[in-house]
């Protein structure tokens, strides 16, 4: 099962009759596990991990908002950090430990749109103290990839 | 001015590398899925890489001891002590080289007087022959078969022992065909030293590689009383993908180990520092990045060797190193016959057999060491070509 979940990690691409031949386990069976993983929600999803700048549409900004909240008795952070992950604009959503509380990433069409979804939606929220935009310019490596090939180039077609 | 006559007669005598020739047919075309490489595809990992880096920034550009940093003896002998369970003293029977290429050359010389001869298996890496000739020895092959999956029987070294025997090479897992050997073989091969007072070269460069859950790999310098009579070698290159970096050792003797020192000290000096710093941090910190590749080498193995016996090219399954070697000879074509229509109508490019000795005719070797959906084009493209043939 371990092993399963790393190969899913490398790359959510591997068929089921890959994952059967390569872990010796008959394919429904693979079929079964990963959808009772699914089921319980420790596979959130798959998804392409993309590099922004080779994609058309390249307008697309992604911030990081450092979000300050006051803690609520009964609940600490948890339902209003809840709350604001429900957003689609909101890629991922962290309590941290540190100088602030939440880390939010967000993604938007447009820097004007990010900036709204900040001021109109987050900030405005009860129990928001403060929030710091930071928005990402370039990105170098994304889930475990990296950005730019490496290295391997020189490789001579022909060796001992 | 005519140099035929100023170039050395053993050097002259020498002939020039199947793989080279090969080698030729494929440079300048960039259209080719290559199967033909003898190096992982991996970069080195990068807190290796980094390693060697930072040693730079530091400054690290100085000559080291002529057998290698002590930190790196010490890890050296440490690593071989848990991977083979033999201790060897890292003041005096630990030799950093420039890769295991060199450290080959180095006990060949060491121990070579003219006309000695020197037993390995075949097929086997391109440079075990011309090494031992340059030595001044006589190389003596035992070919190996695909029915036996290229292990190597004592009773056949038996058949070509003489009175001028004095070293038997052996380099399990073996590059070209992925044989690895059983420790009661290897015991029978031990015992055939012991009786006959031979010299064991043991390369185990691929050991690391190895796939199969029950397969414990041994080295024939752990068995017993086989330490004082052995020379292992081993290297970065192809478990932690540093085959750049030129680093290998030998473990051998105090004896021995000072021969090949007095020629090391002459010829190359020392191994390159930043190497070395390199080998550090991969022997303290880079298992997990071998099991890693060797995981990814394991699946792409499978799926390579059930396309070729699929396709009807007969293929053993390698228990390490990372090439297939599949059997061509239903094909009724040569292997280099094979290999050059293949790479003329498929663009993909696997070495002739014959490459690694007379025994390896009728094979080719497939390096899998390559990105899984190039070997499944390049297997798209055998199949293409292997139905054209019928």
């Amino acid at each position: 099962m371990d092993r399963l979940i790393q190969l899913l990690k490398e790359n959510g691409r591997h068929s089921v009759e890959e994952l059967s031949s390569e872990l010796g386990i008959g394919a429904d069976q693979i079929e079964k596990i990963i959808s009772d993983l699914i089921d319980s929600g420790a596979i959130l999803g798959f998804t392409a991990i993309t590099d922004p700048s080779k994609i058309d549409d390249s307008d697309t900004v992604s911030a990081l908002i450092e979000v300050k909240l006051t803690p609520e008795r009964g609940g600490g952070f948890d339902r209003l950090a809840r709350r604001i992950a429900k957003f689609d604009e909101v890629e991922s959503c962290m309590l941290m430990s540190g100088g602030y509380d939440l880390c939010v990433v967000i993604s938007g069409s447009s820097l004007h749109n990010v900036a709204t979804f900040v001021a109109e939606k987050l900030s405005t929220l009860e129990g928001v103290v403060s929030t710091a935009t930071h928005f990402q310019l370039k990105k170098y490596k994304s889930n475990g990839f990296l950005a730019e090939l490496d290295g391997s180039g020189e490789r001579l077609p022909v060796s001992p | 001015m005519s140099f035929n006559d100023k170039i050395a007669d053993k050097v002259k005598e020498i002939p020039r590398s199947g793989i080279r020739d090969f080698f030729e047919l494929v440079l300048g075309r960039d259209d080719v899925i290559s199967l033909g490489v003898g190096e992982p595809d991996f970069s080195s990992p990068w807190h290796i890489r980094e390693a060697a880096i930072y040693s730079l920034e530091k400054g690290e550009t100085s000559y080291t001891s002529n057998l290698g940093m002590e930190k790196l003896r010490k890890a050296i002998s440490a690593s071989v002590q848990k991977q083979f369970n033999v201790n060897y003293d890292y003041r005096s029977e630990v030799l950093v080289t420039v890769g295991v290429s060199e450290a080959l050359d180095l006990a060949c010389r060491a121990l070579l007087n003219p006309g000695d001869e020197v037993i390995y298996h075949e097929p086997c890496y391109v440079s075990y022959d011309p090494s031992i000739s340059l030595a001044y020895g006589c190389p003596v092959s035992v070919p190996t078969r695909s029915e036996n999956n290229f292990e190597v029987r004592a009773e056949e070294i038996e058949k070509k022992i003489s009175p001028k025997s004095k070293i038997l090479i052996l380099n399990f897992p073996t590059n070209p065909t992925g044989a690895v050997m059983k420790q009661k073989e290897l015991q029978d091969i031990a015992d055939l030293c012991i009786s006959k007072d031979l010299i064991v070269i043991t390369d185990e460069i691929y050991s690391e590689l190895v796939y199969e859950d029950d397969y414990n790999h041994v080295s024939i310098s752990s068995l017993p009383e086989m330490k004082s009579r052995s020379i292992l070698l081993h290297g970065f290159s192809k478990a932690y993908a540093m085959t750049g970096f030129r680093l290998g050792y030998s473990c051998a003797p105090a004896e021995i180990t000072e021969a090949m020192m007095k020629i090391h000290q002459y010829s190359m000096l020392c191994a390159p520092i930043t190497s070395q710093v390199a080998a550090i941090e991969a022997l303290e910190n880079g298992s997990k990045a071998v099991e890693k590749m060797r995981q990814d080498y394991r699946s792409r193995r499978d799926y390579m060797v059930s396309q070729f016996n699929d396709m009807g090219l007969p293929c053993h399954m390698p228990g390490g190193a990372f090439y297939a070697f599949p059997d061509i000879r239903g094909s009724g074509l040569s292997s280099k016959k094979f290999a050059t229509d293949l790479l003329d109508t498929e663009s993909v490019a696997a070495v002739p057999g014959d490459a690694f000795g007379g025994s390896g005719e009728g094979f080719l070797r497939c390096c899998y060491a390559t990105d899984i959906n190039l070997i499944k084009s390049a297997m798209k493209g055998f199949k293409r070509f292997v139905d054209s043939l019928k």
